[in-house]
């Protein structure tokens, strides 16, 4: 690939195989752009699982009453849907995807802090995987929601403790990541590269890691003491033994909310990243955004009532909640203006990472604004368990973490492979994908409004026609989706070669080969410049 | 420091010369120079990993303080049943565990191996006497019918039967954490004897210390929970 | 088409591999071992402020036992933390941390109970 006649001397690309090749090479590895790739491969099965899981939910809801599936496979494929987009997908995919491939590089360092930890993390991921796959067998699929509540987890029939095991099991790899990165960000910083020199896209890592390692644990104790309970009936969150249900929905949103922090850090990182590339001058307010990604992580931890408003908490507990989850959204906000103010007087060049970067504004917008709706206490008591929360969490998880992660792939592509994408696919699968996703989800916000529950395998007649249209939409996208990986797929085996710098981007990794060399750089790595530093541009 | 306690503490003293690599004496010399071994970042991430062991058993902390504010009078009525003698026999245990180890590091620091093989090894010993009482302990309970999931347990106050679902919950985790941290004690005591880790990169056992010692704290903070509520 | 940038932000040199050394320069011998007496003195702090709390609890049972034991239980931990853990002579950066994690638990125990306390 990289290697051509007469030029023997340079470094062998890190997909060379390495005197021997094959799956050993592979799955034994410590190179953290080799572990990325592994965690690429979890994350794009997983991924399209949980989405024929999705469509099979919304072929069901094309009518009212049954069509495919009983009221209890439904329970388990809303289950399984969410477990899987959230554990095996959502959370994982930027940090172990994108975060291990250019954390290094963009920091100028040959590999992470811990490379045989971090090929444990992956391990431990597939080991997680393997542990949910299994609780699909025997016993009965798990049909308590991903969100495990107390007491019917506790009671349910089904394979609860083994799912939960194996969410329990995916904690650990992702505390382990965050664990990898904090140091790697501490430690292993190019000379010249102060914190706030670094990228925005390792700010949103940096962020995204603490949270791992501080929230985490609390849902793996939670996780825990469920399976103790199924096995020991000891009473923790049952009434009958003096237990309290809402505080198993304490423990759990107490790192679940932060957990959507998780999701969506990297992935505005990653939006950071692209937007001075492709607007040809440096980022606005480079400073704000690096410290919203703080902000945000720490009032983050903040604000998990507001998923519990009608659950029995104290009215004052619910006001408090209330308030802090508006001041979430102030950080929140500077990012979107510094983006948007990033490209005033730019000199916007519309290749497919920015169609999707800029397809992310739009939607995590949508879902950011729908996020006042619920955070505001009032409101959020109509709109709890309807449409209109689905609608909102899959604008700013899928239309802001998914899209990002899109988006990302798209911009590093040519790095990660060494080829150019086919330009003219991209562009309309991300079309398609558009168009099919806010016909999918707009309609969830309209009928939740409208008083359709969640989580229901069937409906009134009235909001049939909204459930058609969003049927539909699922099919579009779905389109979409496919056409985007079938794309990237093509992309990477048969692109332009892309040399070092195809988008003319100015952080570290595209200082160096695309692909890169094992060890990363040719030389030493020095840092002299402001991330974002396009010359001459105000 | 007197010959009595550096001998009863398993300390040897100052070492000959071919094991002795004083930091204060030969600043900045190690043995080999190693490189990609980062002394500060290995202690960065030991650091990390405990912080969420203290948040993991942060929750079951959390746990407990929401059901002690509820069934206060039910707390004190079931921590009767605990014995006070053997919590403390245990806290003096840890602490002291908690002092070998430290010694055995700073020891191996200073060149002087031998003394911290003996500390090590001290340290596994108390590990092991914690073990035994906190076994004991929980074997007086099952014979007085009180296991997590017993029958007892169940006609027992509200408050008490959570009471009792705690205790063996949070000293069961914090046992398990004792046997790993025995295992982690033993192969890098290992490690210290067959010269791996030595003066010169000892962030291992510093790591592994820093592991016990956390155990420790832990211990700390179950003591006035269980053993001294009433 | 997208000119590569010639942007002199990576400097290369020879073509042997570098090892990255980060920002922070490596000092190693920062951390010259403590005497052993401070160790065996802070262990005694340890047990005879352990004796302090079961004394409390015992003559005073009820809410100054507690009081007692909620005070002397995180002077306990700060020892154990600051010597025997050698939080007192890291880098700052290490307080710091553990200082964040604590806190941010605290909060969770804090804002748990304004549901709990005012049901």
């Amino acid at each position: 690939m990289s290697d051509t006649p007469g030029m023997a001397a340079l470094p062998r690309s890190y997909l060379d195989p390495t005197g021997g090749g094959g799956l050993k090479s592979w799955i034994f590895s410590t190179d953290h752009k080799r572990v990325g790739l592994l965690y690429l491969c979890g994350i794009t099965f997983f991924f399209l699982v949980a989405m024929l899981l999705g469509l099979t939910m919304r072929a069901e809801l094309l009518a009212p009453g049954q069509q495919l599936v009983s009221p209890r496979v439904y329970n388990s494929l809303f289950t399984l849907h969410g477990v899987i987009m959230i554990f095996l997908f959502i959370i994982p995919a930027i940090p172990g995807v994108l975060g291990n491939f250019m954390l290094p590089l963009q920091l100028g360092a040959e590999d992470v802090a811990f490379p045989r930890l971090n090929l444990l993390s992956w391990w431990v991921y597939m080991a997680g995987a393997v542990l949910a796959l299994l609780s699909l067998f025997g016993g009965g699929v798990m049909d308590t929601g991903w969100t495990f509540y107390a007491p019917y987890s506790i009671r349910s029939g089904s394979n609860v403790s083994l799912a939960v095991l194996a969410a329990f099991v995916l904690g650990f790899s992702s505390i382990l990541t965050g664990l990898n990165f904090i140091t790697t960000i501490h430690r292993m910083r190019a000379p010249g590269m102060s914190f706030f020199r670094m990228p925005l896209f390792v700010w949103g890592l940096y962020a995204t890691s603490w949270i791992q390692v501080i929230a985490t644990p609390v849902v793996g104790i939670t996780l825990l003491l469920v399976v103790l309970e199924r096995m020991l009936g000891i009473g923790f969150f049952d009434p009958a033994r003096g237990g309290d249900p809402i505080l198993y929905q304490h423990l759990f949103w107490i790192y679940s909310h932060p957990a959507v922090y998780v999701m969506i850090l990297p992935g505005m990182g990653i939006i950071s990243e692209i937007l001075p590339t492709f607007a040809r001058r440096t980022i606005f307010g480079y400073k704000a955004i690096a410290l919203s990604s703080m902000a945000i992580a720490a009032v983050g931890y903040l604000v998990w009532g507001h998923h519990m408003f009608t659950a029995g908490m104290s009215d004052l507990s619910r006001v408090i909640f209330s308030l802090l989850t508006f001041l979430v959204a102030i950080p929140t906000g500077i990012k979107i203006f510094n983006w948007v103010a990033t490209l005033y007087k730019g000199s916007i060049q519309l290749d497919s990472p920015m169609l999707w970067a800029m397809g992310f504004i739009f939607l995590f917008s949508i879902g950011g604004l729908t996020g006042l709706v619920n955070g505001a206490l009032s409101t959020d008591i109509h709109v709890h368990d309807t449409a209109f929360i689905v609608g909102h969490f899959h604008y700013t998880m899928f239309g802001g973490a998914g899209i990002a992660l899109f988006a990302g792939m798209h911009y590093w592509l040519p790095k990660i492979f060494g080829r150019r994408l086919f330009e003219k696919p991209a562009k309309w699968a991300f079309a398609l994908v558009m168009v099919g996703f806010n016909t999918l989800y707009f309609p969830m916000l309209v009928m939740g409004i409208q008083g359709m529950p969640r989580r229901y395998h069937d409906y009134l007649p009235e909001f049939q026609p909204m459930h058609a249209l969003s049927t539909v939409g699922s099919w579009i996208i779905a389109t979409g989706i496919l056409l985007m990986i079938w794309n990237l797929w093509r992309s990477a085996r048969h692109g332009e070669p892309a040399g070092d710098n195809p988008w003319g981007g100015t952080t570290l990794e595209w200082q160096t080969t695309s692909p890169p060399p094992t060890l990363n750089f040719h030389g030493h790595v020095t840092v002299t410049k402001d991330p974002y530093d396009h010359g001459g541009h105000a | 420091m007197s010959r009595f306690l550096q001998r009863l503490l398993g300390l040897s003293g100052p070492q000959p010369p071919h094991s002795a690599h004083g930091l204060a004496a030969e600043a900045g010399t190690a043995p080999t120079h190693v490189p990609h071994k980062d002394y500060e970042g290995a202690k960065t991430g030991m650091w990390l990993f405990l912080f969420t062991e203290l948040l993991l058993f942060g929750g079951l902390f959390l746990v407990y303080a929401v059901y002690r504010q509820m069934y206060t009078h039910e707390f004190h009525a079931a921590a009767r049943e605990l014995s006070r003698v053997l919590g403390v026999a245990n806290t003096f245990v840890l602490l002291t565990s908690s002092l070998t180890m430290v010694l055995s590091v700073t020891a191996l620091q200073r060149g002087d191996r031998r003394s911290a093989l003996n500390t090590l090894f001290w340290t596994l010993f108390l590990a092991g006497a914690f073990l035994v009482i906190k076994a004991f302990e929980w074997g007086v309970k099952f014979s007085h019918g009180l296991y997590p999931g017993s029958e007892q347990l169940r006609e027992l106050p509200l408050g008490e039967g959570l009471f009792f679902g705690l205790y063996f919950v949070m000293t069961g985790l914090h046992g398990f954490h004792v046997i790993v941290g025995m295992i982690l004690l033993a192969v890098v005591a290992r490690r210290v004897q067959d010269g791996r880790v030595h003066s010169g990169d000892f962030v291992l056992l510093e790591n592994a210390g820093l592991y016990w010692h956390l155990v420790d704290l832990i211990w700390i903070f179950l003591l006035p929970l269980f053993y001294l509520t009433n | 088409m997208h000119e590569p940038h010639d942007t002199p932000q990576a400097t290369g040199h020879a073509a042997h591999s570098a090892v990255a050394h980060s920002a922070v320069a490596h000092d190693d011998t920062a951390h010259a071992p403590q005497p052993y007496a401070v160790f065996i003195q802070t262990w005694l702090a340890l047990m005879a402020l352990t004796c302090v709390t079961v004394t409390a609890s015992i003559w005073w049972p009820g809410a100054i036992g507690t009081a007692v034991a909620m005070v002397v239980t995180p002077v306990k931990a700060a020892l154990v933390l600051l010597v025997f853990m050698h939080l007192n002579w890291e880098p700052a950066v290490f307080r710091w941390m553990f200082l964040s994690a604590v806190g941010i638990m605290a909060v969770f125990m804090g804002i748990t109970f304004i549901d709990y306390l005012y049901r």
